[in-house]
C-alpha cells in the first residue's frame, strides 16, 4: 500500500505554490521582488512550478542598487530569458539623480532602495510583493504573517495584523493598501539549500567555492575586484571562499568554504545547524554571514 | 515515464532533510515552562546556532543565573511584551533525521483563544503543558478543550517540573488520573502523558535517569514517530478549484487545468468525478505536475487537473466524486471564535465568508448560545459575541457552499468570516456537530 505522506520539501513547496496561486487569484496586480539571491530565485522557481504550463502570470521586480555582480544580472538574465517572465527594473541610480534618495555615507544602498522599491510599488500599481522573508531568519519574524498587509503608506503595523486560520488567506485591501506576502515562511535555510539542491536550481556562481583573491578587512573576507579594490598596505590572499549571500557588490563579503558543488553547500549548512557550543572562530564568520543575510533579505 | 512525488523529486535524492512534516501547537505561560521547553527541544536537537547559544549564556551569566536560561531563545515575545505590542503566534522551526518540526507557539493569557485557536488550526499535535506542583488546572482544561474543537488529533501532556517534585511517581499518576477524567468528555483521539523537567532536560529529548519508573518515550523521540498519516482524510475527495490555468500562449493553447490543493481524498487519472455546483459527472483525464503527470494525489499536495469533457467551472468550484460529496448548502451551522476586538458579532450582521476558495456573504440569522471556554457553559441567552468568545451560530450565505462537518474534514469544514468594511478576518468558523458533550 501506498504510504501517502509527502516529504517535508514537496510539503513546503505544496504550501508555497497554494499561497502563489491564492494570491493570482485574489490579487489585482502581483509582483515577486527578484533581488538575484537564491531565496527569489527559489520563489521564482516555484512560481514557474505553480503556473506550468502558462508562463508566470505577474513580473517580477529587480530594485536595482547599481553595485550588482556580474554574475548575479547574468544570473537574472538567463531565468527571464528562460522563463519569459516579465522583468521590471527600479534603479537606485536613477532615484539618486532624481533626488529621490540620497547616497548614504558608507556606500551602502541598501537603506535607500526601500523608496525606490516603494515608488515603483506605486507606479506600476503592485498591490501584493511577494517577498522570499522566512520566519525562521530572526526572532521578530517568527510571527511575520504569511499575508502581511500594509496601509497605504507601505506601513507594517504589528498591532494590526490579520489572523491567520487554516490555510484561509485573506488578501482583501481597500484602494491604496497592498499585502506582501512571504510563501517561504515556513522554509529554513537548510530547506532552501536541500531544495535547490534537489530540484537543480540555477544560482549565481557566487554561492559556490572557487580560488578567490581575497582581502581581509575586519575579520570579513572581500574579493578583490572593481567594487573592492586592494587599498595601500593592503595584501591580498588566495583562498577557497563561496558567498554566503547577495548583496551589494561593494560590501558583500565571501567566507571559507571547499563547497564546489550544492551537495557540498547543503552538507556545510546542515553542519553551521550542528555547531557545538562554544563559538570559533570560523563561527563568529558563519554569525556575521547570518546577520548579513538578514540585512540583505530583509529588503523591505 | 509516469511517477509519483513520493517516489521522485527531492527525498530520492537527498538523505540530509528527508522525513516528513509534523505541525505541532503549544500553549501556556512562561510560568509553565514552555519556552525553557521549547529552547529545550531546539538546543538539545541541536537547531540553534553557536551566535544564539552565546547570546543567551552571555544573558543568562550577565543576571547571575546558575544555567543557561533557555527560555531566553524564544524571548522574541518578551521584548513584545515591554513595547506593549500585542503578543501573537511565533512560529519556530527545528529538524532532525526524521522529521522537521513546524511549532505555533502562542502565549497563554492574553487573547488566548484567538492566538490558540490559529495555531491549533494547522496543528497535528496539541502540546499542553502542566506544572507537576500545580496540577491540573483551569488553563490546562482551556487549551484541551480548544484543541479538540480545532480537531487536533494528538494531544501530548507534559507533567513538567518533576524535578521540583523529587521525580515522584505518585504526583505524575494522579495528574494522569485527573486529566484522563477530563479529557474522556472531550474528543481527544490519542492522548499520551510524559512526565518531563524542561530545565533538567528529563524526558525532553534523552530519556531520564531520574525517573525509571516511567517506561515511555521521551518528548522528541514520540513526536519523531507519532504517526500523522492516518491521521487525513484519504476518503471523501474533495479538490477546491483554486485557479484555472489557460495558457495564452502558442505553445500551449488547448491546455484547460484546474489548478488547487487536494483537501482530501486521493485522486487518480480515470476516477469519475462530480463538479459542483455545475452538478455534471466527468473523468480525471490527468493529474499535471509542473514535473510532469502524477499517478495519484493526496493531501496536502498542489496539482493541476485536466478533465475528460469541458465543463465550465471557475475559482470556488469543488470536484469530489458522483456517489461521495458534500453537503450543498446556504445554511451553515457552525461554531465560531470571535477575532475582532473593535466590533462583536450581533444577529442580522453580514460579513464575508472564505470558506475553501470561495467568498461569498453571510448573514447572521442566529446566535444559539455563547460557550465559555473556561467553565464550558452555555449561554444561551447571549446576543453579541465579542473578542476571544466561542459561540455556536446559524448562517445564510449568498450562495451555496460545499461543505463537509469539521469533525470528518478540517479543509472543507472550516471558514473565515471577514468584516466588510474593514476587511479585517473577524472569525474562524467550524461547520457542523459539536466536537464535544459538554
Amino acid at each position: 500500500m501506498k504510504s501517502h505522506v509527502l516529504s517535508q520539501l514537496r510539503s513546503l513547496e505544496a504550501e508555497s505554490i497554494h499561497i502563489m496561486r491564492e494570491v493570482v487569484a485574489e490579487m489585482q496586480r502581483p509582483c515577486l521582488l527578484f533581488s538575484g539571491g537564491k531565496d527569489s530565485i527559489v520563489m521564482l522557481h516555484l512560481a514557474v512550478k505553480a503556473f506550468a504550463p502558462a508562463r508566470v502570470p505577474f513580473p517580477i521586480m529587480h530594485v536595482d542598487t547599481g553595485l550588482n555582480f556580474q554574475t548575479v544580472l547574468d544570473c537574472r538574465d538567463r531565468w527571464v530569458e528562460r522563463t519569459g517572465v516579465q522583468l521590471v527594473v527600479a534603479s537606485v541610480q536613477e532615484g539618486i539623480d532624481r533626488g529621490l534618495v540620497r547616497e548614504e555615507p558608507n556606500g551602502s544602498r541598501n537603506r535607500i532602495q526601500t523608496p525606490v522599491l516603494l515608488e515603483a510599488a506605486e507606479k506600476h500599481g503592485f498591490d501584493a510583493l511577494f517577498g522570499g522573508g522566512r520566519r525562521d531568519e530572526e526572532k521578530a519574524r517568527a510571527k511575520e504573517r504569511v499575508f502581511s498587509f500594509r496601509d497605504d503608506f507601505g506601513q507594517w503595523d504589528p498591532k494590526n495584523q490579520r489572523p491567520e486560520i487554516w490555510n484561509l488567506y485573506n488578501g482583501r485591501v481597500h484602494q491604496g493598501e497592498s499585502i506582501r506576502v512571504f510563501p517561504l515562511s515556513n522554509w529554513t535555510e537548510l530547506d532552501i539549500w536541500a531544495y535547490i539542491e534537489a530540484e537543480n536550481i540555477d544560482l549565481p556562481d557566487l554561492y559556490l567555492a572557487k580560488e578567490r583573491e581575497v582581502v581581509e578587512r575586519s575579520g570579513m573576507l572581500y574579493e578583490v575586484n572593481d567594487f573592492t579594490p586592494l587599498k595601500d598596505g593592503e595584501t591580498a590572499q588566495v583562498l577557497s571562499t563561496r558567498y554566503r549571500t547577495v548583496g551589494d557588490a561593494n560590501l558583500t563579503a565571501c567566507v571559507e568554504s571547499t563547497a564546489t558543488t550544492l551537495r557540498d553547500v547543503v552538507e556545510e549548512v546542515a553542519a553551521v545547524r550542528l555547531t557545538e557550543r562554544g563559538a570559533t572562530r570560523g563561527d563568529d564568520k558563519v554569525s556575521e554571514a547570518a546577520m548579513e543575510d538578514r540585512k540583505k533579505e530583509g529588503y523591505f | 515515464m509516469t511517477t509519483t512525488l513520493s517516489e521522485s523529486g527531492p527525498e530520492a535524492h537527498n538523505e540530509i532533510v528527508s522525513g516528513d512534516l509534523l505541525r505541532f501547537a503549544t500553549a501556556g505561560s512562561v510560568d509553565d515552562g514552555k519556552s525553557t521547553l521549547i529552547g529545550r527541544l531546539l538546543f538539545d536537537s541541536k537547531s540553534i546556532f553557536a551566535d544564539q547559544l552565546e547570546s543567551v549564556e552571555q544573558v543568562s551569566k550577565d543576571r547571575g543565573n546558575d544555567y543557561a536560561d533557555l527560555s531566553l531563545l524564544t524571548d522574541g515575545l518578551r521584548a513584545e511584551r515591554e513595547q506593549g505590542i500585542t503578543i501573537d503566534v511565533a512560529y519556530r522551526y527545528f529538524a532532525t533525521p526524521k522529521r522537521k518540526f513546524i511549532i505555533a507557539d502562542t502565549p497563554g493569557h492574553t487573547q488566548y483563544t484567538r492566538n490558540m485557536v490559529t495555531g491549533a488550526s494547522t496543528a497535528d499535535v496539541a502540546l499542553i503543558l502542566i506544572d507537576a506542583r500545580k496540577g491540573v488546572v483551569e488553563q490546562s482544561r482551556r487549551h484541551t478543550f480548544l484543541a479538540t474543537l480545532l480537531g487536533v488529533p494528538h494531544v501530548v501532556v507534559c507533567v513538567n517540573k518533576m524535578d521540583l517534585v523529587d521525580y515522584d511517581e505518585q504526583v505524575f499518576e494522579k495528574i494522569r488520573a485527573e486529566f484522563t477524567e477530563f479529557a474522556s468528555r472531550l474528543r481527544v483521539p490519542d492522548l499520551t502523558f510524559i512526565p518531563v523537567s524542561a530545565l533538567a532536560g528529563d524526558n525532553v529529548v534523552t530519556r531520564s535517569e531520574n525517573m525509571d519508573w516511567f517506561d515511555g518515550s521521551p518528548l522528541l523521540s514520540h513526536l519523531e514517530r507519532l504517526h500523522v498519516a492516518s491521521d487525513r482524510n484519504l476518503v471523501d475527495v474533495r479538490f477546491p478549484v483554486q485557479y484555472v490555468i489557460r495558457p495564452q500562449q502558442n505553445d500551449a493553447r488547448d491546455y484547460r487545468g484546474y489548478a488547487g490543493t487536494v483537501a482530501s481524498g486521493v485522486m487518480k487519472p480515470g476516477d469519475r468525478v462530480l463538479a459542483l455546483p455545475a452538478g455534471l459527472e466527468t473523468t480525471i483525464a490527468s493529474i499535471d505536475t509542473a514535473d510532469g503527470p502524477v499517478e495519484e494525489a493526496f493531501p496536502p499536495m498542489s496539482v493541476t487537473v485536466r478533465l475528460a469533457d469541458e465543463i465550465d467551472i471557475s475559482r470556488g468550484d469543488m470536484i469530489c466524486r458522483p456517489n461521495n460529496a458534500p453537503t450543498v448548502t446556504q445554511d451553515v451551522d457552525a461554531q465560531i471564535c470571535w477575532m475582532d476586538e473593535s466590533a462583536s458579532l450581533v444577529q442580522g450582521k453580514k460579513y464575508a465568508i472564505k470558506h475553501t476558495t470561495r467568498w461569498a456573504r453571510a448573514m447572521v440569522k442566529n446566535i444559539n448560545y455563547r460557550v465559555d471556554v473556561n467553565t464550558l457553559h452555555r449561554d444561551e441567552e447571549a446576543t453579541e459575541i465579542k473578542l476571544n468568545e466561542m459561540a455556536r451560530i446559524r448562517l445564510r450565505v449568498t450562495q451555496p457552499l460545499f461543505v463537509d462537518s469539521y469533525q470528518a474534514n478540517r479543509q472543507t469544514g472550516a471558514f473565515i468570516l471577514v468584516d466588510e468594511a474593514t476587511n479585517k478576518t473577524v472569525a474562524a468558523g467550524m461547520i457542523g456537530g459539536a466536537a464535544h458533550q459538554y
